[in-house]
């Protein structure tokens, strides 16, 4: 059936943040209404996972390139807003080499986590003109060094960062309610980006990069605004961790992070926003149970669980075996659309062999 | 002089570590395509295997007990077989894959075999001596001293390097190997057994791994279950720097880095020298804004349409 009201047709435009945003509010709602207080932390802490990988999206389901890095935009994003928002006295304990301004200010979290997020995206913009001119492999290589420069660069630099231990007194205002608003805001930025300008002439890069050089597409210009883009919501969803742990430590952004997040957009399917979303929910569910059974269940009496790192093997396993049997995720890399029209079969991306 | 020469010996043996895990990584980029990002626990292996799997905090000396006549082999074919486990499991099942599926794949593959270390061994790091009095010094000339150590560094790299060129070069299989890196569907057109050329250089990578991790091990005296992901990580850097799909590039980086690395840590002031693995991101990331294809082109590195 096709739309005959204007409305209609809008309706039928957005339809995929549609029903992504209904189906996570239902998520959201129902798992607020058990009202309780572990299940709604763990919660929380999917919805900033969720923004991490919508973000991961932006970059990697557009542009076909893995990036390695994104977790150090994170960090970045996750310190430059705990300097704004912490209490000026602990600032003076903890950050000392802080510049006068923010030792003797603070912002309001909101306006702060805005700003960490505007300072990981000049980092990304920055390092982003020099990644982006390799090709596609060794510029992958070339996020994962950047990222392992970022984290010891923060690991050393311990009058700005606390250093190897934690950055604690972060006051802690990261709600599941808040954290769904920043899904749902990543989610309207991933969609517009996807299908603006920019966006299609970067998924048109992606599919084949010479044609699209051919047909006037600057493929590293276009890879550069979609990485400072990306790493903008990933640099917000850095401050909203902060401001849910109260604490930070540079261990917390690295080599695990890194993995969960990139097998969540995998898992659900690289180059669709309902990937995305659907691979983070499957994938915080799948993190949840085996938690648990690492902390073991009673059966009968005796008290069975899985070793340490279990929850980890796990997860690699699951992503291996997606990789291996459906490398296009959950999803098939296609969005979820509109139901009322006949269906037309999905074509799935094949790559060409080299 | 002397002071020149002791920096010189420093830096060519951290670059051979370097250089001998790219030239790892390198050859099953070349055959594969795959950027393998499990190189570096292949490392972790091979020195984890060294001791009796527990969780105990001190650690019991088992394979890293025996003779090095026999502790050598054991070593390189516990490496070698897990990197045939990976070629089966994991890597054979996406060769068809496009290289960002494969590179995933791996990078899943080194996590899984992070966390298992860690399920076995514990996380902790633990302090290991085998050969401890390799890192004894030996007076080179009037005044200078190095541990024997750099030297047999220097020196197995040297050797590896020589056999595996013959065996590039004068060998069948080296040839093989060689084609199939050059144009692999070609190659398999002109009837080499893809499966056994991709074999024999998943087993080339994996010693070449072993004899990193016996080397790295000796050096370090400590095992951790990220030991490998930092070495990994500057023979990455020396794949990329030195051109893609090239071993010879390989070497190159390898040594490049090992060099900037030393010199970096020799002549920085005392309290930027933590900062040293930064300033060696900037210059690569200067060097490849300056050549973005590598020192050394190789037609493998261009993307053909």
């Amino acid at each position: 059936m096709e739309p005959k009201t204007p409305l209609g047709h809008m309706v039928r435009e957005v339809w995929p943040l549609i029903i992504l945003s209904v189906g996570l509010l239902l998520v959201v709602a129902i798992i607020q209404s058990l009202d309780d207080r572990i299940i709604s932390q763990s919660l929380t802490e999917g919805l900033i996972r969720l923004v991490v990988v919508i973000g991961l999206y932006i970059f990697i389901g557009n542009s076909g390139l893995i990036s390695f890095g994104h977790i150090g935009f994170m960090m970045i994003g996750a310190y430059a807003t705990a300097w704004q928002t912490m209490d000026p006295m602990t600032k003076d304990i903890f950050v000392p080499g802080l510049p006068g301004y923010l030792l003797a200010n603070s912002h309001h979290w909101l306006v702060a986590t805005i700003i960490g997020g505007l300072v990981a995206a000049i980092a990304a913009f920055i390092s982003g003109l020099a990644m982006m001119r390799l090709s596609g492999i060794a510029a992958s290589i070339g996020t994962f060094a950047l990222f392992m420069s970022f984290y010891s660069l923060y690991l050393q630099w311990s009058t700005w960062t606390a250093g190897q231990s934690s950055l604690v007194g972060i006051p802690v205002t990261t709600t599941p309610w808040v954290a769904f608003w920043f899904c749902i805001v990543a989610m309207i930025g991933a969609f517009v980006y996807s299908r603006s300008k920019f966006g299609l002439a970067l998924r048109a890069s992606r599919e084949d990069e010479v044609a699209a050089k051919a047909a006037g597409v600057d493929v590293t210009g276009e890879r550069v605004i979609s990485f400072t883009i990306s790493a903008f919501f990933v640099g917000m969803a850095g401050g909203l961790y902060g401001h849910f742990l109260g604490l930070l430590t540079v261990d917390t952004f690295y080599l695990p992070m890194t993995f969960i997040t990139l097998s969540m957009l995998v898992v659900g399917g690289m180059q669709s926003l309902s990937g995305a979303v659907v691979g983070t929910i499957i994938l915080s569910l799948v993190i949840e149970l085996l938690r648990k059974a690492e902390k073991g269940v009673d059966m009968g009496g005796t008290n069975i669980s899985l070793p340490a790192s279990s929850a980890e093997v796990g997860l690699g396993v699951i992503l291996l075996l997606i990789l291996i049997f459906r490398p296009t995720g959950f999803t098939r890399n296609a969005e979820i659309y509109w139901p009322f029209k006949p269906k037309v079969a999905v074509t799935e991306v094949t790559h060409r062999q080299s | 002089m002397a002071f020149a020469l002791q920096v010189l010996m420093n830096a060519l043996s951290l670059g051979s570590l370097y250089a001998l895990a790219a030239l790892g990584i390198g050859l099953l980029f070349g055959v594969l395509k795959l950027i393998n990002f499990a190189h570096g626990d292949f490392i972790t292996v091979g020195a984890y295997a060294l001791i009796v799997p527990s969780a105990a905090t001190q650690a019991t000396l088992m394979i890293g007990d025996f003779h090095p006549l026999i502790l050598i082999p054991c070593i390189v074919a516990v490496v070698v077989i897990l990197a045939l486990i990976a070629e089966f499991l994991v890597f054979r099942p996406l060769r068809s894959a496009s290289p960002a599926t494969l590179m995933i794949g791996s990078f899943a593959l080194g996590f899984v075999i992070q966390n298992i270390l860690i399920m076995i061994y514990g996380g902790r790091p633990k302090a290991v001596g085998i050969w401890s009095d390799l890192s004894l010094g030996v007076e080179l000339m009037e005044g200078v001293e190095v541990p024997k150590l750099q030297l047999i560094i220097i020196g197995v790299t040297l050797v590896l390097m020589v056999v595996l060129v013959l065996f590039l070069t004068k060998t069948k299989y080296g040839v093989h190997m060689r084609a199939a890196a050059e144009d692999f569907r070609m190659a398999r057109m002109l009837g080499i057994e893809a499966n056994r050329v991709i074999m024999l250089a998943v087993a080339i990578s994996g010693m070449l791994a072993a004899a990193v991790s016996m080397l790295f091990v000796v050096q370090t005296g400590i095992l951790e279950f990220r030991m490998g992901v930092s070495l990994m990580l500057f023979a990455f850097i020396a794949t990329v720097i030195g051109g893609m799909g090239s071993l010879v590039g390989a070497v190159v980086g390898g040594f490049a880095v090992g060099a900037v690395s030393i010199l970096l840590q020799t002549f920085l002031p005392s309290e930027m020298r933590v900062f040293r693995d930064v300033f060696v991101f900037a210059i690569v990331i200067f060097i490849l804004l300056v050549r973005p294809q590598g020192l050394v082109m190789s037609r493998a590195s261009r993307e053909r349409v």
